[in-house]
């Protein structure tokens, strides 16, 4: 237990930047659009926060800073793939680059600064059952958060007016438009929600995960994100399951680095990516064999109400 | 107090709309009175479903104003048409397939709460369920609901949002008669209750058994309105082809050959991975139109992508003039003289974007006549053969080095059956080949499959129009949910009653009566 116990609270820990990329990719891509600018997204958001952060000291203000950031880039998207019509990948992967360029030249003076940023706030009682206690309630509130995240997005998605449209205008938006209802609001709304969680996701990293700044950062857990929302069947649930399962493999390796092993690190690095490729693989496989897990009808195909041959 | 006759309900006046290079509707004028089904009749492509997406407010009108009880009103987006209690089914059901019934219901329900009261919207449901006679589970998933099942769905949802005027869009085309029948008698209910019905169609006996008024519309324009005492299934014709029309189909008794198909067992998987075509078994023979006869959607295609070897089989066997087929590749199929006319021409049958002459090519290009070393495209060959395909066929073009999008969806299927049949074919599978074409167009293509079957071809045809497949078929087989129902030997001795029946999955075997002794009926029951 005892040589557990830290692997799954760390687990948690570096799975809960992914979590909140996946959720919000998930709300994105139930209305229909693809966004695989995540990474640009998070980077921005971690880079935003940061400064913030740096410059007020309260790492709240970087939070929400980090939000509204994620939300104006993905207006960009936004416009492009409802509005325009654009190609959803080019236009994600533009935004990619944007954040990874535009934080890395921004974030220039910041590199090798420190913030306090969040501390662990253990609840009490909760902490003190054995195993669960130490894994899950001795975080911070970041992580917190998130848990009542998932939570709500589960009861909005499936059980709420809102959550009914959101799924309908990713599946058919005719019919939303039909029954009089904006498919294109709706995806704009989305799509930037969607946004603004990537980037906490990215904020969650410099602010409680590292609680500094580095070019490049997330090392591509905003492409994990997307494939664990696969993983994930677009149910917020799952993307837990998805999320800590990434941390985990990725604090076990840093684990085994740390005990001193011949094993050569930067393949002991790659096993967490390594593992998102074979999850793919697997449920790619079981697809195939007639298992319903289909992504949205529409993601990714813009709509326009009088297209006509 | 005026004595003036109430306003109508709907009152449509010089409504225009075009799109890209097209009128749709130029001028039309309609009335609906409260307690009437008006028919709007007209071929694909009169403009009936523009002007109804108008009435919704799906599409907004050119010009032209619309009045709802004397009061005009303009629809910028279907939620003012929705609140001006207008509802439509729409010919493509408007349903999000992944949801349940009473989700569909809900979708756009303004007066919910932000937590959906799901058991109030499924007592609501139920009471109009109970109040028209239309039943269907309100927890069952779209997808899994036949497509008489899914209109259901459809006229609910309107009804639920209490429509005073309910659209129609071609309901009954995918419907068995006693579907037909039993939406006709929802009609009647609606209609008692003093709302207005819109119902569009092209089938002129049901329109004359339903309607009160019918207003027929050409090429985008108001032919005329008249009252149903005054039509005629020939006038009716008449006004909507602009010329005189003949029924009947020539067609003489052959004497078929042997067998050049044979399906045995199959089973076949369809997008969702779901088993389509169940165990499947047929005998196509030479000189033959086997009709098969089903409601959309229930394998029909599947079974036909299999027979063509463009879809795996999960088991079975295929065999073409004695040749096992099953797991080969499509070509090997062509090579035995398998013949494809699929229903989506323009996204299986043809490459629309690619001009006539390569569509002519396109599944025959690696033969020795059409290249130059077994390697290069002789072009000139090809050039040379499309032009008489084009003239035996009749199929007008601007040139045959235009792309294929310009013709229209008459031509472009003349050019998919002079691709397919020129080289007479020993099995020939098609599948809706008339749909959505007018009616010399439909008389064409009829009249060109039974002469392939006169020149020695085994045709399979595939239609969910019974008339269809009444007047051209040998044989007629019934599919039901990938299974076969059976097989009636004798065209002429099916009713309609009966195929509808087999259609809604009743198989042939329980036709039978005990009391008749054997050989006396002229069908034979599934083996």
């Amino acid at each position: 237990m005892d040589f557990f116990v830290p692997i799954l609270a760390a687990a948690v820990r570096s799975g809960t930047p992914i979590l909140y990329a996946s959720l919000g990719e998930i709300l994105t891509e139930r209305s229909g659009v693809q966004n695989l600018g995540l990474e640009g997204l998070m980077l921005m958001g971690a880079f935003s926060g940061f400064t913030v952060t740096y410059s007020t000291g309260n790492p709240w203000f970087g939070v929400v800073t980090a939000f509204i950031v994620g939300i104006a880039i993905s207006l960009v998207h936004a416009f492009l793939s409802v509005s325009v019509g654009a190609n959803q990948i080019v236009s994600g992967l533009a935004v990619t680059m944007f954040g990874t360029g535009a934080s890395s030249l921004l974030g220039r003076k910041m590199i090798g600064l420190t913030i306090p940023g969040f501390s662990k706030v253990p609840i009490p009682f909760l902490s003190r059952i054995p195993v669960f206690g130490p894994v899950f309630f001795e975080h911070d509130p970041l992580v917190y958060i998130s848990y009542g995240l998932v939570f709500f997005l589960v009861w909005f998605i499936f059980y709420t007016r809102p959550g009914l449209n959101l799924r309908a205008v990713g599946e058919s938006p005719v019919v939303v438009d039909a029954m009089g209802l904006s498919a294109v609001k709706l995806r704009y709304f989305y799509t930037m929600i969607g946004g603004g969680l990537a980037s906490v996701g990215g904020a969650y990293m410099s602010l409680a995960y590292t609680k500094m700044w580095g070019e490049g950062m997330t090392a591509g857990r905003g492409w994990i994100a997307i494939a664990i929302v696969i993983f994930a069947v677009w149910h917020p649930a799952r993307a837990v399951l998805g999320a800590y399962l990434f941390g985990g493999v990725g604090a076990m390796q840093l684990r085994i680095q740390a005990a001193g092993t011949s094993f050569p690190a930067p393949v002991l690095m790659m096993m967490p990516y390594i593992f998102t490729i074979l999850v793919l693989l697997v449920i790619s496989i079981k697809k195939g064999r007639g298992i319903l897990i289909d992504s949205p009808g529409s993601l990714g195909i813009p709509y326009s109400r009088e297209e006509r041959g | 107090m005026s004595l003036s006759v109430p306003a109508p309900l709907v009152m449509m006046r010089g409504i225009e709309k075009s799109f890209v290079g097209a009128k749709a509707n130029s001028d039309i004028d309609l009335d609906l009175r409260r307690g009437e089904v008006h028919t709007l009749l007209g071929e694909n492509g009169a403009g009936k479903s523009t002007l109804m997406n108008i009435l919704s407010g799906l599409y907004t009108p050119d010009d032209g104003s619309i009045f709802i009880e004397g009061e005009e009103r303009k629809f910028r987006t279907p939620r003012d048409a929705i609140s001006a209690g207008i509802g439509m089914v729409h010919q493509h059901f408007m349903l999000v397939p992944t949801q349940t019934v009473w989700e569909n219901v809900a979708l756009g329900l303004e007066d919910q709460p932000f937590s959906l009261d799901k058991n109030s919207i499924i007592a609501k449901v139920r009471d109009i369920q109970e109040r028209y006679g239309i039943h269907v589970d309100p927890h069952a998933y779209v997808w899994q609901l036949s497509i008489g099942e899914q209109q259901r769905v459809a006229i609910i949802k309107t009804l639920y949002r209490k429509a005073d005027i309910l659209i129609l869009d071609e309901p009954t085309s995918v419907l068995t008669p006693q579907e037909t029948k039993a939406l006709f008698q929802t009609i009647r209910q609606i209609r008692q209750e003093k709302h207005g019905v819109i119902f569009i169609s092209h089938k002129l006996d049901e329109v004359i058994d339903i309607s009160d008024r019918i207003t027929i519309l050409r090429k985008g324009r108001k032919v005329a309105t008249i009252p149903v005492q005054n039509a005629s299934k020939e006038s009716l014709a008449e006004m909507m082809v602009g010329r005189r029309v003949v029924f009947q189909i020539g067609k003489t008794l052959q004497n078929p050959g042997k067998v050049v198909l044979k399906a045995k067992d199959l089973v076949v998987r369809g997008g969702r991975g779901i088993v389509c075509v169940d165990k499947f078994s047929l005998e196509l023979r030479q000189r033959e139109i086997l009709g098969l006869a089903g409601v959309s959607g229930n394998g029909q295609e599947e079974l036909c992508d299999a027979l063509a070897g463009i879809r795996q089989i999960d088991d079975g066997a295929i065999v073409v003039d004695g040749v096992e087929l099953q797991g080969k590749p499509s070509r090997e199929f062509q090579k035995k003289g398998v013949s494809y006319i699929p229903a989506d021409r323009i996204g299986t049958g043809l490459v629309t974007g690619m001009n006539i002459r390569e569509n002519i090519a396109l599944r025959k290009y690696w033969r020795k006549e059409f290249t130059r070393f077994r390697f290069f495209v002789h072009w000139e060959n090809i050039a040379g053969r499309t032009g008489q395909l084009v003239e035996r066929y009749s199929v007008v073009n601007p040139g045959l080095g235009f792309p294929a999008r310009m013709l229209s969806g008459g031509n472009l299927q003349k050019l998919m059956l002079a691709r397919e049949l020129a080289d007479d074919p020993r099995v020939v599978l098609a599948v809706q080949p008339s749909w959505g074409l007018d009616v010399s167009a439909t008389l064409f293509v009829r009249e060109t499959l039974l002469e392939q079957r006169d020149r020695g071809s085994g045709v399979l045809l595939v239609s969910d129009d019974l008339e269809e497949i009444l007047s051209l078929s040998d044989r007629i087989a019934v599919i039901h949910k990938g299974k076969l129902m059976g097989i009636v030997e004798d065209p002429d001795s099916a009713s309609e009653e009966q195929l509808g029946l087999m259609m809604a999955g009743t198989s042939l075997a329980e036709f039978l009566p005990d009391d008749v002794p054997p050989g006396h009926v002229p069908v034979r029951a599934v083996p």
